[in-house]
């Protein structure tokens, strides 16, 4: 049985340092919500609140509809995997693993089959005798997260599980993780700084900032309707060119970046600019994702689409796609390309924006217009 | 010493807990009870008249304040055969320890620097063989110390001390002053020697600022140990050139006359309270001089 | 020209030299004060040195005149039952206070320093207070007597039979504090995540400490028992401030029991045999645990 959270006007303090600021979230059963943001943002202060690791300062956390305030950890009916994996190094494999059966005093026979069952799941039945001293990061880490599946427990909470594992693992675990996910159904609470590891993971993704929600969505929201100026900078890598600018009406809407010699103005999509009112000359925000921009040419023509030409000022291969950086008014932009077409440094090149993904911001408060 | 961050955890709550709570204080007050009563008995003791302590009971508070004792004990109790109070010998410990924890503090922290951060080839054996210094029963170093302070023509004298807290205290601030290098980073002591400077350059210009936690430790330490220390006043030293350790006991151990119980408490708070005062004003770092005891530090 | 070569090969070579010359003339101190010292201490606990040290190799008289003393039996019995009794209440102590003052204290740090400041003071001091407090005609026994029991007697500090309890007790009350903050910040040094999973898990109190925090202190008791037990050998300034080593030689201990023969009785090859025996023992203890110890730092 899965079970829903919700959260209602939820605040910490330390001290006189309010790390919450009043946070509202509903998670419905089953779902696999990932809080993300910037290190001090307070994800993980808020994780805690939920497993009861720290205690509210004001507002109420639900868990399957009971209020549970004042609840101590053990009677939330959670389970929880640590960064550090928090494993007891005393303790033999197995004996981590069984510790929160014993202490609820659950039947040997039952212990032993859900043991079984996990650890098999796991690959680590191989190490049940071991401590946790002998085992390498990647094992231990399992051994964390067989802890909290055998408990059975209507929620699984995770502080950054996979921050500890080299890049390789992290993705392995990613993907484990989430078919864990999908053949138990758990409703999973997960925190991490990582965009990608949310994009992957995540039903919904809650992005946080000092101590404040932003944005609560799906990823491909998220990715594609960021609500605001932090939203569109987090999510993604490289991420979105934000180039400042004005907006000029002259005869459709336009947008002209800041600082820019050349006069070279972006048409605004014509579906966005019956949407804006904003008058003529105010300051805003152009969002570009690099892959919007791209060689000319190159991609079936389509609306919206708009062709400038620039120097290249940096080539940067990855790979898979090659990442040309050029400047607009003394601001750099990078634009995603194919491999064969970047052209080497101080070479003129011709760019293609799909203006029908950019994104408008106003520059003052930061939100999308 | 660190707070925990696990102080937020929710916990049960309801009579059981808020009994349980209550015990929890109960037991740490009765412990501060008893840590505290003798100094309290000592205080008190001191200020009251000699009638006033046969009369009554040694947890009583003084009816009537006198300082009497102290002046005594400060200047006319008699230490054996002379009557001068302890003022003299208060000033034999700070003589014998003002030197001896400085010299023994610059030694140890060149010591150290020399065997954490310029790693020759030995550096860990001697570092091994001079820490069981630390460690040695002093009993087994008393007979032949006392013929070669004879020798040097320092037995008895306040030098000699010097010479023997120094040299038994180098052992301990050489093992503080290498816990705390083995935890600077070495990359600021390359960076310097890439930019030309040498051993004394990088000693005085970068290490020595650095390391001033470490140099209040190994001085608080070194202080405590030298002022409290019994066993080497006593055996190297005679008479005038007591330090304040000994002629406290000679002032309590009299068996000449009556036995004065306010003139010993007195004598006992003068004798403890420059360590006690160091201890209330840096508690944290003589702590930590504690647990370096443990080596690992 | 060649001379300003040769000292400027010199001057580097004194240079590369300098952390070995510095560090030379302190081991040669430690080599003189500490192994020069014991060495000479160990021969003449070899020789016939009576009053004054003679040089004439003896064998093994001084031990088996050592051994045949009953003084160092009791002695010997005293540092037994004393150490015992000493790292084993100590310990309890500091470890139930260690669990305790861990239990969100808001008043820890006063409290941390009302525990601890024994510790700063000298055994002269402790000793002359808990002289006093147990002395029988004025201390704990009078007021007992003055609360109504007639008839209580507490003459520990007097009877030789006892006596060395009292040496027990002044010393759990200097150091007992110092078992406690070696504890907490064992205690503290375990990773808060930890605590946090043991509380996901559902463990209490008993739990988390019996169950999980104190298997993982063990290196802390090791290096407490240590520490306490080498207190314990190198006792002397308690005994001589508390009973002088008394009644008789009641409470003597080897340290005493060195001193006495070395500065008042002057035989010198049986101090310095008892002073071989204790550094013996020490050894034992110590050298093992050193070597486990810098053998972890060595990196």
């Amino acid at each position: 049985m899965a079970a829903g959270i919700r959260l209602e006007s939820v605040r910490k303090f330390f001290g006189a340092n309010e790390v919450i600021k009043g946070i509202d979230l509903e998670i419905e059963p089953g779902e696999f919500v990932v809080l993300v943001g910037p290190s001090g943002c307070g994800k993980s202060t808020l994780l805690n609140l939920i497993a009861g690791l720290e205690t509210l300062s004001s507002g109420h956390v639900f868990i399957g509809g009971q209020k549970v305030d004042t609840t101590p950890p053990r009677d939330r009916d959670i389970a929880m995997v640590f960064q550090s994996y928090a494993l007891y190094p005393t303790k033999t494999v197995r004996q981590n693993i069984t510790f929160g059966m014993e202490t609820r005093r659950i039947p040997k026979a039952h212990q032993d089959a859900a043991v079984e069952e996990f650890t098999h799941l796991l690959q680590i039945d191989r190490f049940l005798q071991r401590k946790p001293g002998q085992l390498s990061g990647g094992q231990r880490q399992r051994v964390a997260m067989g802890r909290a599946l055998v408990r059975n427990p209507a929620v699984f909470l995770f502080d950054e599980p996979l921050s500890n594992l080299d890049a390789k693992l992290r993705i392995e675990m990613r993907t484990e993780i989430k078919k864990l996910h999908q053949r138990l159904g758990k409703t999973a609470v997960y925190v991490t700084h990582d965009q990608i590891e949310a994009m992957t993971l995540a039903t919904r993704i809650a992005v946080m900032d000092n101590g404040h929600i932003r944005q609560v969505a799906d990823p491909a929201t998220i990715y594609e309707n960021p609500v605001d100026l932090f939203v569109a900078g987090f999510m993604g890598s490289p991420p979105m060119n934000m180039i400042r600018g004005r907006l000029v009406r002259d005869g459709g809407l336009f947008f002209a970046p800041l600082g820019d010699r050349d006069g070279v103005r972006f048409p605004i999509a014509a579906a966005e600019a019956a949407r804006i009112g904003a008058p003529d000359g105010q300051e805003v925000v152009l969002g570009l994702r690099p892959e919007t921009i791209f060689a000319a040419g190159t991609e079936l023509p389509g609306p919206d689409r708009f062709v400038f030409e620039r120097p290249v000022a940096v080539v940067e291969p990855t790979g898979p796609d090659t990442m040309i950086v050029f400047e607009i008014g003394g601001q750099d932009l990078i634009a995603r390309v194919r491999p064969e077409d970047a052209h080497p440094p101080g070479t003129p090149f011709r760019f293609e924006v799909d203006m029908g993904k950019a994104k408008l911001f106003d520059a003052g408060t930061g939100l999308r217009i | 010493m660190r707070r925990r961050r696990t102080s937020g955890i929710v916990r049960p709550s309801g009579p059981g807990a808020v009994m349980l709570r209550g015990l929890l204080f109960a037991v740490l007050a009765l412990f501060c009870l008893y840590y505290l009563v003798p100094l309290f008995v000592m205080v008190a003791t001191s200020l009251k008249s000699l009638e006033e302590i046969r009369a009554g009971s040694f947890l009583s508070l003084p009816r009537e304040i006198t300082f009497d004792a102290w002046g005594k004990a400060w200047n006319a109790a008699c230490v054996g055969v002379r009557c001068d109070g302890l003022e003299p010998y208060v000033w034999n410990s700070v003589l014998m320890t003002v030197p001896a924890v400085a010299i023994s503090t610059i030694l140890g922290a060149l010591n150290g620097y020399a065997l954490t951060k310029w790693r020759f080839p030995g550096a860990d054996i001697i570092f091994a063989l001079i820490l069981f210094g630390a460690f040695i029963p002093f009993q087994v170093i008393l007979l032949p110390m006392a013929r070669t302070l004879g020798q040097l023509g320092l037995a008895g004298s306040v030098p000699g001390l010097i010479l023997v807290h120094t040299v038994y205290g180098l052992a301990f601030t050489t093992l503080f002053f290498r816990n705390f290098f083995i935890g600077v980073s070495d990359g600021i002591l390359q960076a310097a020697k890439v930019d030309g400077a040498g051993f004394f350059g990088i000693f005085f210009g970068i290490v020595l600022p650095m390391s001033l936690p470490a140099i209040v430790v190994t001085v608080i330490w070194q202080f405590t140990q030298i002022w409290n220390d019994f066993l080497f006043g006593v055996a190297f030293t005679v008479g005038d050139s007591n330090p304040v350790t000994v002629a406290l006991n000679n002032v309590v151990n009299t068996s000449t006359g009556v036995k004065e119980y306010n003139v010993d408490m007195a004598a006992a708070i003068i004798a403890g309270l420059p360590t006690l005062l160091v201890y209330v004003v840096a508690g944290a770092y003589f702590v930590r001089g504690l647990s370096a005891g443990a080596v690992k530090g | 020209m060649q001379r300003a070569v040769f000292l400027k090969s010199l001057r580097q070579g004194v240079e590369r030299r300098l952390p070995l010359i510095v560090v030379s003339p302190l081991f040669a101190l430690s080599l003189f004060f500490v192994y020069g010292f014991i060495a000479w201490t160990a021969y003449i606990s070899l020789t016939k040195s009576g009053v004054m040290p003679v040089y004439t190799f003896d064998g093994l008289a001084q031990y088996e005149r050592l051994w045949a003393t009953p003084r160092w039996y009791v002695a010997l019995k005293n540092l037994f039952i004393f150490s015992s009794l000493f790292i084993g209440i100590s310990m309890a102590i500091g470890i139930l206070l260690a669990i305790l003052l861990d239990q969100r204290i808001r008043i820890e740090g006063m409290i941390r320093t009302i525990y601890l400041y024994p510790m700063a003071l000298s055994f002269i001091v402790t000793g002359t207070v808990w002289k006093w407090i147990l002395n029988p005609g004025l201390g704990i026994e009078r007021l007992m007597r003055q609360a109504g029991f007639e008839n209580f007697t507490f003459d520990w500090l007097v009877n030789s039979d006892f006596a060395i309890y009292t040496v027990v007790i002044a010393a759990v009350w200097q150091s007992s504090g110092y078992a406690m903050a070696l504890f907490l910040a064992g205690l503290r040094s375990v990773d808060d995540e930890i605590l946090k999973a043991a509380a996901i898990d559902g463990a209490g109190p008993w739990l988390v400490y019996s169950g999980i925090v104190l298997p993982m202190l063990r290196p802390v008791f090791l290096s407490t028992v240590i520490i306490l037990a080498h207190l314990a050998i190198k006792s002397f300034d308690l005994v001589v401030a508390l009973t002088g080593g008394g009644p008789g030689y009641a409470t003597d201990m080897p340290a005493t029991f060195m001193y006495a023969f070395a500065f008042q009785r002057s035989e010198l090859g049986v101090a310095a045999a008892s002073a071989v025996m204790m550094l013996m023992t020490v050894s034992a203890i110590i050298v093992p645990y050193l070597y486990s110890e810098l053998r972890g730092t060595r990196k």
